[in-house]
């Protein structure tokens, strides 16, 4: 579209001299600069702060929602936002204190009791909300939301009192000397009064504390954020304002960017990664993000789960050439994995390169001996299972498959195993129904160790899929939890990962990197560690 | 006349409920359940999953969960609630029929004018260049599969010339659904064109069209009417039945130009297992097909005076 993007410039450069306005998808108002757009994808569930569990509703809240801490896109620290004091001194009882000036955009105060109420119903059983499981550690969370399936009996965390107007106390169940670490996850963002009393009006056009404002909301198509212009926080967006388009293919988003119809694709399709430099030049960011991909084994399984299974669980790594695979099917998107957690905790966040040592390097001569060692393939065969739907999983699946076969010297040792939709395939791993080596893909919920480890590997954490079970593992991540100085948990957690490690309880993949191309109206464009531009940073020319 | 339409509205009626029965069970029958996938890759608390799986009438038998969703759509004209959203269905139908309509509207005008205009042409030169031009060109338009036309025309009018967008922006602007609806109704017009030609060269040699040119008729009205009202009624079935395609089938032009519409609804509610939102975009589909054949029926009447309704 050629034609257009000329009027616009017209019709904006009218605009400029007549009234001086920024100018791009309506009356911004703002002095701060033009509306930029930006691809997106139809957010899978209503965008509650403690109901959205995946990476497009995550980028409105981030947008709208600033809660007690944030994480700095740099180094993922968090760092007090709404929080002017976070004190324990037991790592079990936690008083936070409200910064005091903070509003929701409709005017209403946030004061301590919009943090418990939003908490509250975060947990409450009969709101069905999909993070509640955020705050199982504090106390009462099995009242609010029994583990049998019976009958909630209360309604409050009892663990949450509102003490004054900008303080409020919270009790975990055990240590979790991390805790105010994760309070930057948006499950943990204040709500106002009206997403309780108007629930149905609060989800048509979500009201919230944010640098931007939500001007507008077609569901299925787009979504129009203008920014607010009396944002108390210190990080007021730089833009008018961002116009999040959705769109069903990210390859129809890259020919919009490169058409010029579209400013900011954060999702490079996998087909355009070899032309993508030649295309955009240094317009494309390509960056480490907070998701580790992982081959989990079904513990429930005898056959994976017997003596000598972890010889051929760490053979089986040591058939997967990682180097080749990311260099030639992902185009350097994603860097060989050498431990569990991901670069973007850096060294001092608990991210350790080569904790996995020999286990993960290429090497087909030790892969046969352990596999052999080990009893041999279950079966005489693996087979990977993944879903065939999204993310074109089945490209590097047939290529791990091909490089253990070539490694064990058996055309037949590996084949794929492709599920036709997600849907099913979630549910047969829920059902236990895995034979073998199954794709798990893990995104954090805030750049910690812990969020690496304990729900992935902890006695039947939540997102424990092979249900693998190591006392010594759980007692370390307790040990970890509830120690009080940060580098010496941390040093814990690792060892913790090093027990993972020698059980091979699941084989490191890859760390994947977080992708993005811009047009030339837009600079400081850059990717937090979520994989989410950095909105309220990005100037528009 | 009355009497047919009525008993004709009257048979919709059980194809309605057979075709709803029938795909609520292939639904049924495809593995997994809408509410698994909700949690991505990581795992859903399982009372969660159990309270939602309730909330939307999962857990219930098969029969239960039909009589429980006819009834509602029956006497509420409540179509459900779309798992992913907790939207109601009426709300995604609202949002996705319109913008169906505009592409599908457009891309029906372009196949019945230029269709036809083509037909009449090349089968009024039966065997001359003309004809065998146009039929070489139908040929090609009806091989080519439409993903590959769509990018052919989306590079080059798109990124080469820039004549147009290369999607639709914006759902109200029906000049972004021109290219779409070229797309779309590109292979019907290779249909419509050849179906139009066989029967207008059929035709002209008929009895009543040398009898119309013995009375000294101008040519004008020879074709216009003689002609062309005879040789309508295979093109016209083929237009009413193809209306419900363009509609229904439109799911990879939407996704090349970015459409939101009942194609790509359809196709994401399968994927998704979403049964409450597929039955209700397809029930409207099924009733856009009915009356659609009803009304080609009626047409065949005044097309031929001989045909009779009783």
């Amino acid at each position: 579209m050629r034609g257009a993007p000329h009027a616009t410039w017209v019709a904006c450069a009218a605009a400029l001299t007549l009234v001086a306005t920024a100018c791009g998808g309506g009356a911004a108002g703002s002095d701060t600069g033009a509306v930029l757009s930006s691809s997106w994808g139809d957010p899978q569930n209503p965008l509650e702060p403690a109901n959205t569990n995946e990476v497009q509703g995550g980028k409105v809240l981030d947008m709208i929602f600033r809660s007690l801490k944030k994480y700095n896109p740099d180094t993922g620290q968090a760092e007090d936002m709404l929080a002017e004091k976070i004190e324990t001194t037991d790592s079990q009882n936690f008083t936070i204190t409200v910064k005091d000036g903070w509003t929701f955009s409709n005017g209403e105060k946030v004061t301590a009791k919009s943090f418990v109420d939003a908490w509250n119903y975060g947990a409450s059983l009969k709101n069905n909300q999909k993070n509640a499981y955020f705050f199982e550690y504090i106390e009462g969370y099995p009242e609010t939301h029994p583990d049998d399936g019976s009958k909630q009996t209360a309604e409050t965390l009892s663990g949450l009192k509102v003490v004054d107007e900008r303080t409020f106390t919270v009790r975990l169940k055990q240590k979790f000397s991390s805790f105010p670490d994760t309070l930057g996850y948006a499950a943990y963002a204040p709500l106002p009064q009206s997403f309780f009393t108007d629930h149905a009006g609060w989800l048509k056009k979500p009201v919230g504390n944010g640098p931007y404002t939500i001007e507008s909301y077609a569901k299925g198509s787009q979504m129009e954020l203008r920014t607010w212009e009396d944002y108390p926080g210190p990080d007021k967006a730089v833009n008018g304002g961002v116009t999040l388009k959705v769109y069903t293919d990210n390859n129809t988003a890259y020919t919009d960017l490169m058409a010029g119809n579209l400013d900011l694709v954060d999702d490079v399709p996998a087909s355009q990664l070899k032309n993508v430099k030649s295309d955009l030049g240094d317009r494309y960011l390509n960056t480490p993000a907070g998701i580790i991909q992982v081959l989990a084994f079904p513990y429930y399984d005898k056959d994976w789960n017997k003596p000598g299974s972890d010889k051929v669980r760490t053979g089986l790594s040591r058939a997967i050439n990682r180097e080749q695979i990311t260099e030639t099917i992902f185009q350097r998107t994603r860097t060989p994995a050498s431990d569990w957690t991901s670069p973007v905790l850096g060294e001092d966040g608990g991210f350790k390169e080569g904790l996995c040592g020999d286990a993960c390097d290429y090497d087909p001569e030790a892969a046969r001996k352990l596999i052999e060692e080990g009893g041999g393939l279950p079966g005489g065969q693996v087979k990977i299972t993944y879903n065939a739907d999204t993310g074109s999983h089945r490209q590097w699946v047939d290529a791990v498959c091909n490089s253990i076969n070539n490694a064990l010297g058996n055309e037949k040792a590996c084949v794929g195993n492709p599920v036709g939709t997600f849907a099913d395939y979630r549910n047969q791993i829920g059902d236990r129904k895995m034979q073998g080596p199954f794709r798990a893909g893990w995104q954090m919920d805030y750049p910690l160790i812990q969020n690496f480890l304990q729900p992935l590997y902890y006695t039947n954490a939540s997102s424990n899929d092979g249900k693998w079970s190591d006392e010594k593992f759980d007692r370390l991540v307790d040990e970890a939890n509830a120690e009080t100085d940060p580098a010496q948990a941390i040093r814990t957690f690792q060892q913790a990962e090093e027990v993972v490690r020698d059980n091979m309880a699941a084989i490191p993949l890859w760390y994947q990197n977080g992708s993005a191309g811009y047009s030339e109206r837009l600079s400081d464009v850059r990717l937090n560690p979520f994989s989410v531009p950095v909105y309220n940073e990005i100037k528009v020319s | 006349m009355g009497r047919y339409v009525a008993r004709r509205l009257l048979q919709m009626i059980p194809v309605f409920f057979g075709t709803t029965l029938l795909i609520f069970l292939m639904v049924y029958a495809l593995p997994g359940d809408p509410v698994s996938g909700l949690f991505g890759d990581k795992g859903g608390s399982p009372q969660v999953i159990a309270a939602l799986k309730h909330e939307y009438g999962l857990d219930l038998p098969i029969y239960e969960q039909y009589f429980n969703y006819m009834r509602d759509m029956i006497l509420h004209a409540d179509f459900g609630t779309q798992i992913a959203s907790g939207r109601p269905v009426t709300d995604v139908l609202g949002d996705a029929f319109p913008v169906t309509l505009r592409l599908a509207g457009l891309a029906f005008a372009f196949e019945a004018v230029l269709g036809l205009t083509l037909g009449v042409l090349s089968g009024l030169r039966a065997g001359r260049v003309t004809d065998n031009a146009i039929l070489l060109i139908t040929l090609l338009l009806i091989s080519v599969p439409v993903f590959v036309l769509g990018f052919i025309l989306q590079m080059v009018f798109a990124d080469q010339l820039g004549w147009v967008a290369p999607s639709v922006n914006d759902d109200t602007d029906l000049t972004q659904f021109i290219l779409p609806a070229v797309v779309l109704g590109t292979a019907s017009l290779a249909y419509v064109t050849r179906l139009t030609r066989t029967s207008i060269a059929e035709n002209l040699r008929a009895d009543y069209i040398r009898t119309a040119v013995a009375k000294g008729l101008p040519r004008r009205r020879v074709v216009g009417v003689h002609l062309m009202r005879n040789s309508l009624i295979p093109v016209v079935t083929y237009l009413g039945a193809d209306l419900g395609a363009l509609m229904g089938g439109a799911v990879v032009t939407e996704h090349i130009f970015n459409i939101h519409g009942v194609g790509g609804t359809i196709a994401e509610s399968i994927v998704r297992r979403e049964g409450t939102t597929l039955i209700g975009l397809v029930t409207i589909l099924v009733l856009v097909y009915l009356l659609a054949s009803l009304l080609v029926d009626l047409l065949y009447a005044v097309l031929d005076p001989r045909i009779r309704y009783a």
